[in-house]
């Protein structure tokens, strides 16, 4: 079973939310849609669940045309950004209503919707109303609410984005189980932070003003972006970009700073280039004076925003530590960890993957 | 500019009844002039009740609050010389920008030129120079926010700056610069500055030193460092960092604590209270590492889950019921089976009924 999106394009006022968009999503994937806001994530998502009518394109699943098929004829399920649940029914009645709607007799209705609540860890809250739940537990009422339906097509929008980073922390973790028995779907969910759509998807989907920019294994997007612009939307922070060039035997970065040619590199030709270092690849200690803009704290790491003779740029630094504004540190770039992009900005040439 | 003392504060919203509950139990608290503090807990855990009593805008059901060592417990807020800045942005809709930071000046009866000079320094500090002749009501909610916050500058007598979640309506980006200023504003003017969150990335960034508070309790209150580092209670150890520190129920057996998967050696120099109980190990899930040599004592453990984030992998390891996290480097091996884990002496901490047990030094 697979769905599959062929040259698809939405086009509202002369705005291309989605561009050429082909795709395919096969039975049992789990999918993950990053992109910043305004890529096209929800538009993808409206036209699948029939939402949305492409102006050109085609969609089709198992071979039969899907575009053309009315909304509540698709088996689709969807959870949103907001919790959406019906006020004024219990957990358990919010839980087993599409069953319910669909025709199953109540005691079924009620034992799938206990099965599906034991699975989001509600189980003992069947009782309540959505009101009388955290943020969290009501995005999973209607998380149960959508795997209830066993839909052939469950679609995630951005779920987690209005919960705090404790719940979100948690939630990413028990989705990865609950995902993991979802065998007979397709499971597409879009996401703004890299390492949760990393974490998550099987297959992971770049999108960037309507257009799908790369896709591929998580860990294999991640290793080798096709583009400085993809290295950037699936790093957070985003990758630091270093112009230069390769001249004399030596990598050149601005303020005259050289950095030994990597194994990795050896086969490029002297000339210009982009040259691209994740934060986590900068560490404190080396002989590259930069100056500290400011310094963030993002859960256990410490985001440092420098400046240099070689520009801009952000240290990510693992544990937590403070640094005034204004001060020096001394910085190392590990230049075996460093990407070449064109100045295009397609990627020429990626550090060897440590499996160790 | 003030040192602020909280001496023996506590507030409670409903005063007539017989079992009050307390917003904001007894605590004492001093605050040193120019530092910048944050305080932060969810919300209902008396952070705000805290900064209002502080303000002025509420009077404490019992102890005193001393400005610079005077009892200013009674004071009105107009004699408190203290600046607030809101989650929302307040701004009077009709005046110009440069208008809506002359005003507290112009209520003062501050003369010309000294006033506009003042106005000009700040907008100049805030970068709204050069839209100081538009209307306020058109600008952007970051750039109205720091108007809130200019208005707040301008008094030359402004003695501590309170800033109530200030980013809540500001664009992400947006948010870098404004954080940049405010410590900017510290250094120039040396305000004592105390900033309200429920969001620990905000209030590690901005201050030296976080206040964390839950229940109408003070926790703990130290640099982001020593909270992370050695949290006071394992509330702390969860609320800070991410993933949050593990905690492993353990007892004393010997000069070892046994846990349900083996044991670890009683750091050297800590002492545990006789016949004390619940006991647990806390360590954060970045020291956590597999153990090089097969220690027939230490912590072992089935590997439950592998979580892949690109530039880290976060392990899940289960210890019989309990849950054991590790933060690793991307690409490093895990084993299969049966893993023993090595939790360094100098990482851990231990806990008595979730307080922390202290050094001896």
């Amino acid at each position: 079973m697979a769905l599959i999106l062929e040259h698809i394009d939405i086009r509202v006022d002369d705005i291309a939310f989605l561009d050429d968009v082909s795709l395919t999503f096969k039975r049992g994937g789990l999918y993950t849609v990053l992109g910043r806001t305004l890529a096209g994530k929800t538009t993808l998502l409206r036209a699948i669940a029939g939402l949305q009518q492409p102006q050109k394109g085609t969609l089709t699943l198992n071979g039969k045309d899907y575009l053309h098929l009315p909304v509540w004829k698709r088996r689709v399920a969807m959870v949103y950004q907001q919790f959406i649940n019906y006020p004024h029914l219990t957990v358990l009645a919010n839980v087993a209503f599409p069953l319910r709607r669909a025709g199953v007799p109540a005691e079924e209705a009620k034992r799938r919707a206990m099965e599906v609540l034991d699975m989001v860890g509600l189980a003992d809250f069947e009782t309540r109303r959505p009101s009388a739940l955290s943020g969290g537990q009501q995005q999973r009422v209607a998380l149960a609410r959508a795997l209830v339906k066993r839909a052939e097509i469950l679609l995630l929008d951005e779920p987690l984005v209005n919960l705090d980073y404790k719940l979100r922390e948690q939630l990413r973790e028990e989705f990865q189980n609950i995902f993991e028995g979802q065998d007979d779907a397709i499971v597409v969910y879009t996401t703004t932070e890299p390492a949760e759509a990393i974490q998550l998807g099987h297959e992971l989907i770049i999108m960037d003003k309507g257009a799908v920019i790369q896709k591929g294994k998580p860990l294999a997007v991640f290793n080798a972006p096709a583009t400085i612009r993809c290295a950037k939307i699936i790093n957070d922070p985003p990758i630091n970009i270093f112009d230069g060039a390769i001249e004399n035997g030596a990598i050149q970065l601005q303020g005259s700073v050289l950095l030994p040619i990597p194994p990795h590199l050896a086969h490029l030709p002297q000339g210009t280039y982009c040259f691209g270092l994740r934060t986590s690849d900068l560490s404190l200690g080396g002989v590259i004076g930069s100056k500290v803009e400011l310094s963030e704290i993002s859960g256990s790491q410490t985001i440092l925003h420098l400046s240099a003779d070689i520009g801009a740029f952000i240290l990510f630094e693992d544990g937590v530590s403070q640094h005034a504004i204004g001060s020096t540190v001394q910085v190392n770039l590990d230049s075996d960890r460093i990407y070449a992009f064109s100045p295009r900005g397609d990627l020429i040439a990626a550090p060897a993957i440590t499996e160790n | 500019m003030a040192k602020i003392e909280l001496s023996d504060i506590a507030h409670t919203y409903e005063p007539d009844s017989d079992e009050p509950t307390y917003a904001l139990k007894s605590l004492n608290l001093v605050w040193k002039d120019g530092g910048t503090y944050a305080l932060l807990g969810p919300s209902g855990c008396g952070k705000t009740t805290m900064l209002n009593i502080v303000s002025g805008l509420i009077h404490p059901s019992q102890g005193k609050i001393l400005f610079d060592g005077v009892d200013f417990t009674h004071f009105p807020t107009a004699k408190r010389n203290i600046a607030q800045v809101f989650q929302f942005p307040v701004i009077y809709t009709l005046m110009s920008v440069e208008e809506n930071l002359a005003f507290p000046l112009v209520c003062r009866h501050m003369p010309q030129p000294e006033r506009t000079r003042r106005v000009h320094e700040v907008a100049q500090l805030l970068n709204l120079t050069d839209k100081l002749k538009r209307p306020a009501r058109k600008l952007a909610a970051d750039e109205k926010q720091l108007i809130s916050l200019g208005r707040g500058l301008v008094r030359n007598d402004v003695s501590a700056l309170l800033l109530d979640e200030p980013l809540t309506v500001i664009d992400p980006q947006l948010k870098f610069e404004i954080r940049r200023k405010l410590k900017r504003i510290n250094e120039l003017y040396g305000l004592t500055m105390i900033y309200v969150t429920h969001d620990q990335n905000e209030a590690m960034t901005f201050a030296d030193t976080i206040i964390v508070m839950s229940d109408g309790e003070l926790i703990q209150s130290g640099t982001p460092q020593e909270l992370y580092n050695r949290p006071e209670t394992t509330y702390v150890g969860y609320f800070i960092g991410s993933p949050a520190m593990n905690f492993i129920e353990c007892v004393p057996a010997d000069d070892r604590l046994q846990t349900a998967g083996g044991s670890i050696p009683i750091p050297s120099n800590v002492s545990i209270p006789a016949g004390v109980g619940n006991l647990k190990i806390g360590i954060r899930p970045r020291n956590v590492k597999f153990a090089e040599s097969k220690d027939a004592m230490a912590i072992k453990g089935q590997v439950n889950m592998v979580q892949e984030f690109g530039n880290c992998r976060v392990v899940t390891v289960r210890i019989q019921e309990e849950i054991i996290r590790m933060k690793l480097n991307p690409g490093t091996a895990i084993p299969s089976g049966e893993v023993s884990l090595d939790l360094p002496e100098d990482k851990v901490c231990i806990y008595a009924n979730d307080v922390l047990i202290h050094q001896d030094r």
